[in-house]
Formats: structure tokens, C-alpha cells, sequence
């Protein structure tokens, strides 16, 4: 077991990906000479040239949609997203292309495509750049939604994804890149669809994702003080949910928070609950709680940003509202 | 395609290029402290400083109208002060505070200044490029002869959104200036990795029947004289003229740009070649200003500087309260 950082966990998974099959590549802006905005691919250019790590211009729709083709016909792209702000660009391609080509063309196309970059509130990035758009990737029927936390799952997922034959919307998290976690040696794959139980618990579960998992990981100590015991499980993948682990925490706790850095109206969340109640909702004993971004813009505001976000206290005050305390 | 460069005979008046220097000093001015305190992080986010393209925006937007429009990208203080916007206001947001310009929302990348006609900072490479066509296009529809001018970096060339507005702009005859601040690198990709064809004149005008022209920004003069004709031309009812203004930026794309692309060599000559000195020498020469009124100048730039800091250090935080105000011009029902 090796301790590295988010950002070379997924360094790692492209390396051994792109070692391993010559129809991987990865293209995007600053990929290549400048090493990635956010370093992930260090080095990559160095070690496979501009045929394989390719920079391109600010054309997000231009390269989506190149990635696509080539998909189409074999190869296997990574694209990587300065953010996943700047998709909002290009998800024309992403949402007719990527996601509809199979179904639409009567399983004649795959796209075996990857669409990768940082995301979430990273710090006074305001409106335009703060973007969480996993649930607006998973709304789309054909696409897969990947939001890794630990460095384990960063590389086990992502290796996974390449190997994925279809499209895989991978989001990161900026405020992720320098975190530290083992991670196994070895040809390291984490299975797509897959939730894991961080912390197990009795009295109540608490479902999450990327960064938010940090935040839920310390309420659930907060609660464990105050003799509340927490399970804590991160949902890695969006889509396709693993409703049977939910499933099975839901019928031992009775009581269900998620947390989410999305918006909470149409957000991840209202998903989540939904497929809970449709399939246990005698099993509950209160109305699943939420907790999500505050519902506006991002804005600049350090402190105004900080106080929108879920937070221990707001999982905390979440808990006992659910548990009638 | 065609090459302007100053002639002999200045286009200006003396104030007006006393004026215009004194712009160029305080933009200067401003982002330097700017650095500074986005060191000591009173400053966050991404931040971009236009040093060493200060003539581009003083000497283009300073032989505009003050009822025109003035949009930019990301990198615009440089473009909002030579409009007028009162450096405390923009301290005051940099530091995100409830007396910015943008009240502390919007950040360096997002400067709005409505009663100056300043459509704003925009964060999404190219996204205001149809902004400004449709501003244009208001002042048309009006009937108005208010003129739109629209700067973007040479990155924002490989945009879409760009090639579909150039086509409407120029066949429908908007009265729009569009103004490419050439400075052959967006982050750290060099022009020729990112453009098919170097001579961005040749590739954004012609193909869509605009004028295209190229002129060397460092000379504000020259900045100043293309910009006037293509700002007669719109409100003739000639339609759009594209820009292409050379330049050079002297600092990282952004604050945490280590710039290993460039040579210190390469930024050394650059610097030596600093257009506000420039400036400065050639006003010198005509006589127009002596060192005593540069030093004046400088001490009331600083001055001026400093007394935003502290207006901005002093002012109140954006308050909690304003985080659902100015969402919808209802009252905002959070969806929570
Ligand atoms: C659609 C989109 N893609 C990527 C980015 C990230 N980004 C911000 S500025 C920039 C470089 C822009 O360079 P250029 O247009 O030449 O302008 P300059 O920075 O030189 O002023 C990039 C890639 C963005 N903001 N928006």
C-alpha cells in the first residue's frame, strides 16, 4: 500500500491505462506541455508525446465532439475539463452525442469515452466556476456519473471508467487534488455502481459523495460524542445508483440523511430519497433529511461561500431533526 | 488588412494624454497592490492582472463615447478603470466586500459597473462575445448610434460562440468593435498551438466580411486611431471591424501561473519595453508633461490606491442576508 495524493492516484490510473492499451489517450487544454491546470497529468507528456496527451485550443465543444468520433470508431479518449464549469460549453456533444449514440444508432455505436475534471466550490471562484453538475449528467439515460473521494477510488474508479465501453462522466474535486490515501498495489480496479460504507453505524445513515464525504465523516464523530452512532456511505457512483446498500443501512437505521454539495431542488438528493421511499418507506421512521448547498448563485464572498456549503454543524442539526431530538 | 501606426501628429490633446497616462499608472497601480494582497490573501479566487496591455483598454475605450458599451473577459480591471469605475469600488470588490462593484458577488473576474456602461468581467472564455452583438444590437434596433466594444484574448478565437456572432454581427451590421488582445499566449499555450493561422487580422475579419485590422497596442495612439474609425464606421452603419491588438502581458496568466513557459530573458526585454514608460518619454519629448508633473502624478496615483485599500480593508463583508437578494427581481423563494 502506497500513500499518495488524489491528483497522482488519477495520474497513475491514466499511466497504467495508457501503458497497458495504445487506444487510450488523453486530450484537453493545458494536458500536455503546461501539465494540467491542477498537475493530474504530470509528466504524461513526457513519457507518451503529443500523439497520445494532446493540448488543445479553448474548444470544449470542438474536442468533446472529436473525442466522441474518434469513441465511435474506436479509440478510447480521456477529455479532460479545466473544470467542469467549462462543459457547460460542450454539453451539446456530451448529452446528443455521447449519451444517445448507442440507443439511437440501435446499438451499432459505442462510445467508450471518458470525460473527466476538477469540479465543486473550490474557494471564491464565484458563479461561473463553482459548478456541481453531476446531477444534471445524471439525469441524461446512457451516461455514467463517477465522483470519486479517496485516492483509491480515484485510481480504482477511473481505470475502470477507460475500461468502461460507455460514456463515463468523471468529476472531480478541486478541493480533492491534495489529499492523501492508501492505496492497494498493484493492477488496482474499483467497480463502477458500487457504493462503499465509510463508517458503520445503528442509528442512522448518512449518504454522500466526493469532498462532502470529508464533512460527513466528521460530523458522524461530532455524533458519535454525543452517542449517536453514524453510518456514513459514499456513493463513488451516481449513476448507476447502488440502491442495495442504501437499501440495506435504510432497513437497520431507519433514518436517512443526504448531504450533497449540489443545489438542493432536482439535486442528487431528491433522487436518492426517491428511490428509498419508493422501495422501503415503512421501514422509516422519519421523512429523509437533506443537506445541500444553500439554493443560489456561488458567489465571491469567502465567508458567504463557506456558509452555503453542508458544514458539521448543519449535518449535526440535520441528524437530530431526523431523530426527533 | 491594413497596419496603422502613430503618426507625427498626435490624435490627442494634451490633457486627454495626460489623462491617459495617469489611466495606465493607476491600473498599474492597482494591480500591483492587487498582488500583494492577494499574497497576504485578503484577495482570493482566480486573478488575473492585465500589466504591461494597459494601453489597449486606455487608449481604446478613452476615444469612446460615455453612453457606449464596454465589455470584457476575465482579466478586466484594466478595462473597467480606463471606463471610469472608481478604484475603491473595485478594491472594495476584490476583497469582496459589500461596497464592490458587483457588492462582493462577483469577484476580480466578474467587475460590473452599470452606470458606466461597463457590461462587465466574464469568467467563461468567449461567453460575452454574443453579449456584446446583442448590446449592439439594441442600439441599432433603437435606433441609437451607441457603439459596443468587446475584448477577449487570443485564446477565446477557438471558441464557437465567437465564429456564430462574427457571421450575425457582420451580416446584420451591428454597430460592434470587436478587439482581440493579441498577446500570443492564452494560460500557457503558445498562438501557434492553438491557431491554425497565425494572422488572427486575416482570420477574424475577412472570412466574415469585417475590416480586420492590426495594430501594436503598446502604441496607445495608434490604439486610439483604430478604435475611432471603427467606431465611425458603426455608428455610420458600416457594421462591425475586428481588431487585432498586439500586446504582451507581463505577468502569469493568473496569480498562481509559475510561468515556466517563458524565459526570465524573454520577460526582462518585454518589461524593459514597458509601455507606460513609454508613454511617459514620449510625452516628455513633446513637452507635455515634465518630471515634476510625473511625480505628482505618481504620488496621487498612490495615494488614490491606498485610499481604496482602505476603504475596501474598512468596509463591511457582504452580509448573509444579500445571498438571496439580486437571484430573481422577486422576492427570491429558495427551492430548499
Ligand atoms: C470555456 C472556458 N474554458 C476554459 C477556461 C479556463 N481559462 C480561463 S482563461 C484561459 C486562457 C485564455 O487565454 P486568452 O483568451 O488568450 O486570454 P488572456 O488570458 O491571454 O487574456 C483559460 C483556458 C474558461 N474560463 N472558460
Amino acid at each position: 500500500m502506497a500513500v499518495i495524493a488524489y491528483r497522482d492516484a488519477l495520474n497513475q490510473a491514466m499511466t497504467e491505462e495508457m501503458d497497458r492499451d495504445d487506444r487510450v489517450f488523453l486530450m484537453g487544454e493545458e494536458v500536455a506541455e503546461y501539465n494540467g491546470a491542477y498537475k493530474v497529468s504530470q509528466g504524461m507528456f513526457d513519457r507518451f508525446g503529443g500523439r497520445r496527451v494532446i493540448d488543445t485550443p479553448i474548444s470544449e465543444e470542438g474536442f468533446a465532439g472529436i473525442g466522441i468520433g474518434a469513441a465511435m470508431v474506436g479509440l478510447r479518449p480521456i477529455i479532460e475539463f479545466m473544470t467542469f464549469s467549462f462543459s457547460l460549453v460542450a454539453i451539446d456533444q456530451i448529452v446528443n452525442n455521447a449519451a444517445n449514440m448507442r440507443f439511437m444508432s440501435g446499438g451499432q455505436f459505442a462510445v467508450p469515452i471518458v470525460f473527466r475534471g476538477s469540479s465543486g466550490m473550490a474557494g471564491c471562484l464565484a458563479a461561473t466556476h463553482s459548478h456541481r453538475l453531476e446531477a444534471w449528467y445524471a439525469h441524461i439515460p446512457g451516461l455514467t456519473v463517477v465522483t470519486p473521494y479517496s485516492s483509491a477510488d480515484a485510481k480504482g474508479l477511473l481505470k475502470s471508467a477507460i475500461r468502461s465501453d460507455d460514456p463515463v462522466i468523471f468529476i472531480e474535486h478541486e478541493n480533492l487534488y491534495g489529499e492523501k490515501g492508501e492505496i492497494p498495489d498493484g493492477d488496482h480496479l474499483v467497480p463502477i455502481g458500487k457504493a462503499e460504507i465509510k463508517r458503520p453505524g445503528e442509528d442512522v445513515t448518512l449518504i454522500t459523495y466526493s469532498r462532502s464525504v470529508k464533512t460527513t465523516l466528521a460530523a458522524a464523530e461530532a455524533l458519535a460524542e454525543q452517542g449517536i452512532s453514524a453510518e456514513v456511505i459514499d456513493l463513488r457512483t451516481i449513476r448507476p445508483l447502488d440502491l442495495d446498500t442504501l437499501i440495506t443501512s435504510t432497513v437497520k437505521t431507519h433514518r436517512v440523511v443526504v448531504i450533497e454539495e449540489n443545489w438542493p431542488y432536482c439535486g442528487v438528493g431528491s433522487s436518492v430519497a426517491d428511490r428509498i421511499y419508493q422501495r422501503v418507506f415503512d421501514e422509516l421512521d422519519a421523512p429523509i433529511g437533506r443537506v445541500a448547498t444553500l439554493d443560489a448563485p456561488i458567489p465571491y464572498n469567502r465567508a458567504l461561500e463557506a456558509s452555503m456549503l453542508p458544514s458539521v454543524e448543519r449535518i449535526v442539526a440535520k441528524v437530530h431533526e431526523v431523530m426527533y431530538r | 488588412m491594413s497596419q496603422v501606426q502613430a503618426e507625427s501628429k498626435p490624435i490627442v490633446s494634451r490633457n486627454q494624454a495626460v489623462g491617459w497616462l495617469r489611466q495606465m499608472m493607476l491600473i498599474r497601480r492597482f494591480e500591483e497592490r492587487s498582488a500583494m494582497l492577494y499574497q497576504n490573501q485578503k484577495i482570493g479566487g482566480f486573478c488575473h492582472l492585465y500589466s504591461g496591455q494597459e494601453p489597449l483598454a486606455v487608449g481604446s475605450i478613452g476615444v469612446l463615447r460615455e453612453d457606449d458599451y464596454v465589455i470584457t473577459a476575465y482579466r478586466d480591471h484594466g478595462h473597467a478603470i480606463a471606463r471610469g469605475m472608481d478604484v475603491k469600488l473595485g478594491m472594495a470588490e476584490m476583497m469582496g466586500k459589500v461596497t464592490g462593484c458587483s457588492k462582493g458577488k462577483g469577484g476580480s473576474m466578474h467587475f460590473f459597473d452599470a452606470e458606466k456602461g461597463f457590461m462587465g468581467g466574464h469568467a467563461i472564455v468567449g461567453s460575452h462575445i454574443p453579449l456584446a452583438a446583442g448590446m449592439a444590437f439594441a442600439s441599432k434596433y433603437q435606433g441609437q448610434d451607441r457603439v459596443c466594444i468587446c475584448y477577449f484574448g487570443d485564446g477565446a478565437m477557438n471558441q464557437g460562440g465567437l465564429h456564430e456572432t462574427f457571421n450575425m454581427a457582420s451580416m446584420w451590421k451591428l454597430p460592434v468593435i470587436y478587439v482581440v488582445e493579441n498577446n500570443l499566449i492564452s494560460m500557457g499555450t503558445q498562438l501557434e498551438r492553438s491557431s491554425a493561422v497565425l494572422d488572427l487580422t486575416a482570420r477574424g475579419g475577412a472570412p466574415y466580411g469585417m475590416p480586420g485590422v492590426l495594430v501594436d497596442s503598446h502604441d496607445i495612439e495608434a490604439m486610439a486611431k483604430v478604435t475611432l474609425e471603427a467606431a465611425r464606421r458603426a455608428r455610420a452603419g458600416e457594421g462591425p471591424t475586428f481588431i487585432e491588438a498586439r500586446t504582451y502581458r507581463f505577468r502569469g496568466h493568473s496569480m498562481s501561473d509559475p510561468m515556466k513557459y517563458r524565459t526570465k530573458d524573454e520577460l526582462e526585454k518585454a518589461k524593459k519595453n514597458d509601455p507606460i514608460i513609454a508613454y511617459q518619454a514620449i510625452l516628455m519629448d513633446r513637452g507635455w508633461i515634465d518630471e515634476a508633473t510625473l511625480h505628482r502624478i505618481t504620488d496621487e496615483v498612490k495615494q488614490e490606491i491606498e485610499e481604496a485599500i482602505t476603504f475596501a480593508e474598512e468596509s463591511p463583508e457582504t452580509p448573509f442576508e444579500a445571498l438571496y437578494e439580486d437571484i430573481t427581481v422577486a422576492p427570491y423563494t429558495p427551492q430548499e
